[in-house]
């Protein structure tokens, strides 16, 4: 299991328990959906866009949940 | 689906008929989506609509219609709202309860009565005194008076405003339906500039290799399927 799958499944873990996490959701989609539509005209490049940039932020948000996580192990 | 009017050619490349720019961009505005509709740009149009406005509809819904108002006082400053006015025509309300509620007057579309006193909310079908302070929807938090008792307390004379409230009963809900229509009204930013300037990236190519100096077409290359 690599680094960012431990990251990921944490996450997740810690998400269940967070009710408010899951409120990221909508905003992920509609947000990607959208940067994906305004470098695109035709609808497949967007959602392959979208689907792109959607992906990029959960990673990105699963790296600095990561590193709070570890920087906070002890307190 | 580009438009009707986007023809790839053969080095793939679609032309795009912004037709009038600067009002595609007056309608991106007022209704999100509507510049692209206007445009003809159906799918990207209807795209943007969806996306910004239950965006936007969602974050209002959950902080009960109180998370977009229009407040200019030093104390409480809504810099949220410069944001949220990016949706348009479906945050201009706010505009309209702000000036009301400013010059004395009660708000449009009143969504709860409170006791002075206590704060605690009035059931307006049990009578009301006239003295009650009163909230609407899209409207400025109302002042409260500087003795007030809340819960056998006496409330800060300070909180002059009843956002503190706000945040007590929505708790968690009132930021993220802040957040939810500050986003919405930022993501339709770049739908407006999408319908004044076309699409972003790649670099507009013509097929001899020289740039479309016209403002009114964009071109874009799509790497179709």
């Amino acid at each position: 299991m690599t680094m960012y799958n431990v990251l990921l499944f944490s996450s997740l873990l810690a998400a269940w328990s967070q009710r408010q996490v899951w409120y990221i959701l909508p905003l992920i989609v509609a947000i990607s959906l959208v940067y994906g539509a305004t470098r695109h005209e035709s609808m497949r490049p967007i959602l392959h866009n979208a689907t792109k940039a959607g992906t990029w932020i959960v990673g990105f948000m699963v790296v600095v949940f990561g590193i709070l996580f570890l920087l906070s192990w002890n307190l | 689906m580009a438009s009707p009017d986007a023809q790839p050619d053969s080095d793939s490349v679609i032309h795009v008929d912004l037709r009038n720019p600067r009002l595609a961009a007056l309608l991106a505005w007022l209704w999100p989506g509507a510049g692209h509709l206007y445009q003809r740009r159906y799918a990207k149009g209807i795209l943007f609509m969806v996306c910004v406005l239950s965006t936007y509809f969602f974050g209002l819904a959950m902080g009960g219609g109180h998370v977009v108002y229009a407040s200019w006082k030093r104390d409480d400053f809504r810099w949220q709202y410069i944001c949220q006015l990016g949706v348009g025509a479906p945050a201009l309300p706010a505009v309209a309860q702000s000036h009301l509620v400013n010059r004395g007057n009660k708000p449009l579309w009143i969504t709860g009565y409170r006791d002075p006193r206590t704060l605690e909310l009035i059931d307006p079908a049990r009578g009301l005194n006239g003295d009650e302070l009163v909230e609407g929807f899209m409207a400025p938090p109302p002042d409260l008076p500087i003795q007030v008792v809340r819960q056998g307390q006496r409330v800060d004379p300070e909180a002059r405003t009843a956002l503190s409230l706000w945040h007590d009963e929505y708790a968690a809900l009132f930021e993220l339906g802040t957040l939810y229509t500050v986003i919405a009204g930022l993501l339709n930013v770049l739908a407006i500039y999408d319908a004044a300037a076309g699409p972003v990236l790649p670099a507009a190519k013509s097929r001899n290799g020289e740039k479309d100096g016209d403002d009114a077409k964009g071109e874009q290359s799509e790497e179709e399927a």
